[in-house]
């Protein structure tokens, strides 16, 4: 499964990564290489097997549907990182954060 | 474990807190020191001693990885990303090591969101390790590995996805164990792949490692992971094994895959060597094989990026984390934040787990790993028929220089090779010090059937009841 550096850009684009094309460059290299390895398992025959995802034969637990947690917005907020553009100020307002204008 | 009548609390996290500011500079282990905090605890694990409420870990100073939330400190998983995170909360593995009294000294340093195995990929620098500065300590719990090692701590936490526990141990020359996946609760344990992730002890001994064990395993309800099963004493059997043949009827099984190619020659033997002890035990040792061994590899190089490009997508710069200085619009923001906050390895990492997700190749990729993981996890089914325990190498080779292997991912992923397979069957797994090879450590892997912690700790133990590899410590950091 040969990558090339539209792969990458498309990729990248979906993992929310912006990557210029000097960067695309050296990780279509290293990541052809990580495939190379990958393609180890297509010459394993799995036909009728179950895949796995955990090795206890568990089911979700399921709660109350209560209310358990209490309201630590302001401890919270205050890991909020600055709001950027020129501004230093955190990126919140009334309990609620900041970002870019998203609807028109 | 530690004699403590002799010494208050305050006065060993005193002492370990002056060989950390002596010694940390060059090391690296720790990122994140707060003496008041540390000392505030012991101050008050010493109340708690004289009031006669001691628990056995009460007043005994640890090195904390990292990964675990820390109300008020600073959680950074080794990344830009978080390095100016201060935990509003405890993770649970925190917050019981505070129930039992224990004293926090630090957070150690660690591969950037647990991805590497040689504490390379770290915002904060590489980590020394103790037996030669030029080498690595291993990863990702480098930082803890090597506190652990340089005695800059009494015993350190760790987690280990695809080896991160065992494979420091080994190049580190300590006990270290990644329990049965579902036995320590991960809830605050920043997420790398939710399906491998455990937290474990790292200390000088099967005992110490047993004492901590019986204080981070147990049900938590705030992981939906976390397995509800009946308590147990981890310490339990300890005392049989000062027996002469203590191991007599325990059967031994030697993977024959672990002892082919690409196993350094000199490291085979200190393994063989340790194994030969075993028999003098009273142990028997029959050879078995784990057939799909060499696929564990590829399955974990798809199933782990790709949990982990889910777990990632979290970090956005919105709410918490880095958000980039300049943007233009939320993708932007978005694409700039996560570009800058995150190392070249998790980007990478990133990367292929979101191809591996991503439509057309979900199939082809991540549900053929899947597969392959039943048939890596069935393999040590057939296998504990034959045996009552597995044993091997922790690690290929002994540990290698800093830098070696930085610019080729696949000859770092290849260290992996005997540790992974335990992660993707969820099965417990340690790494006990077993001998030097040209004065660098040499681990020996033991690896049990599920739940079985308890044997394991007890085998170990009785390794170290005859041979004292796991109390050399590295010269010239005294």
């Amino acid at each position: 499964m040969a990558l090339n550096i539209t792969d990458i850009k498309r990729i990248a684009h979906l993992a929310r990564l912006e990557i210029n094309e000097q960067e695309a460059v050296a990780t279509l290299t290293k990541l052809s290489g990580i495939l190379g390895l990958i393609e180890q398992m297509q010459a394993v025959d799995t036909a009728g097997i179950t895949p796995m995802s955990h090795s206890q034969d568990v089911v979700q637990r399921l709660r109350e549907d209560e209310v358990t947690q209490i309201n630590q917005r302001e401890e919270f907020q205050k890991n909020a990182p600055a709001i950027g553009n020129g501004s230093n100020e955190p990126a919140t307002q009334d309990g609620l954060y900041l970002v870019p204008q998203v609807i028109e | 474990m530690l004699a403590k009548k002799e010494v208050s609390s305050v006065e060993m996290t005193q002492t370990f807190l002056n060989r950390i500011n002596q010694f940390n500079p060059s090391i690296n282990a720790y990122v994140s020191l707060d003496e008041a905090k540390t000392l505030a605890q012991a101050k008050s694990a010493d109340e708690r001693i004289t009031a006669g409420n001691t628990e056995p870990l009460t007043g005994i100073p640890f090195a904390q990885k990292d990964i675990f939330c820390a109300k008020g400190w600073r959680t950074s998983c080794g990344s830009k990303m978080l390095a100016n995170f201060i935990a509003p909360y405890d993770a649970h593995v925190i917050s019981q090591f505070d129930a039992a009294g224990a004293v926090n000294l630090g957070k150690t340093n660690m591969d950037e969101f647990a991805m590497g195995s040689s504490n390379e990929t770290s915002h904060f620098g590489g980590v020394k390790n103790p037996w030669d500065f030029e080498r690595v300590p291993g990863g990702s719990s480098g930082g803890s590995a090597a506190a652990v090692a340089a005695r800059l701590c009494a015993a350190a936490t760790g987690t280990d996805t695809g080896g991160s526990i065992r494979q420091p141990a080994s190049l580190c020359g300590f006990t270290g164990l990644k329990p049965t996946y579902g036995l320590v609760s991960r809830y605050g344990m920043i997420a790398f792949a939710s399906s491998l992730d455990q937290a474990g002890p790292m200390a000088k001994s099967a005992e110490d490692c047993a004492m901590m064990l019986n204080v981070m395993a147990g049900f938590d309800e705030r992981d939906s992971t976390s397995l509800n099963r009946p308590k147990e004493d981890y310490t339990r059997g300890l005392e049989n094994m000062q027996a002469a043949q203590p191991l007599k009827g325990l059967k031994i099984g030697l993977p024959k895959e672990y002892f082919a190619d690409g196993l350094d020659v000199c490291v085979a033997k200190v393994v063989q060597d340790a194994i030969a002890e075993y028999r003098k035990l009273g142990a028997e040792t029959v050879e078995i094989s784990l057939p799909n061994t060499k696929l564990s590899i590829p399955v974990y190089y798809v199933l782990a990026p790709a949990e982990a490009s889910s777990n990632l997508s979290r970090y956005d710069g919105v709410r918490y984390g880095h958000r980039a200085a300049e943007y233009n619009d939320l993708m932007d923001m978005y694409c700039k934040s996560r570009a800058e906050g995150f190392g070249a390895e998790v980007k990478r990492r990133i990367l292929i787990g979101t191809y591996v997700l991503s439509a057309g190749y979900y199939d082809a990729y991540y549900l053929k790993a899947q597969k392959i993981r039943h048939l890596i996890a069935d393999d040590f089914k057939q296998a504990f028929k034959k045996c009552d325990i597995i044993m091997g190498p922790t690690a290929p080779s002994t540990a290698f220089k800093a830098g070696e292997k930085a610019d080729d991912p696949v000859a770092m992923y290849l260290q992996d090779v005997y540790t992974i397979a335990t992660n993707l069957a969820g099965l417990p797994g340690m790494s006990i010090p077993a001998g030097f090879d040209k004065g660098l450590p040499v681990g020996l892997q033991l690896m049990g059937n599920y739940f079985d912690e308890a044997r394991m700790l007890n085998v170990a133990h009785a390794y170290q009841q005859v041979t004292n590899w796991h109390t050399h410590m590295p010269q010239g950091i005294e």
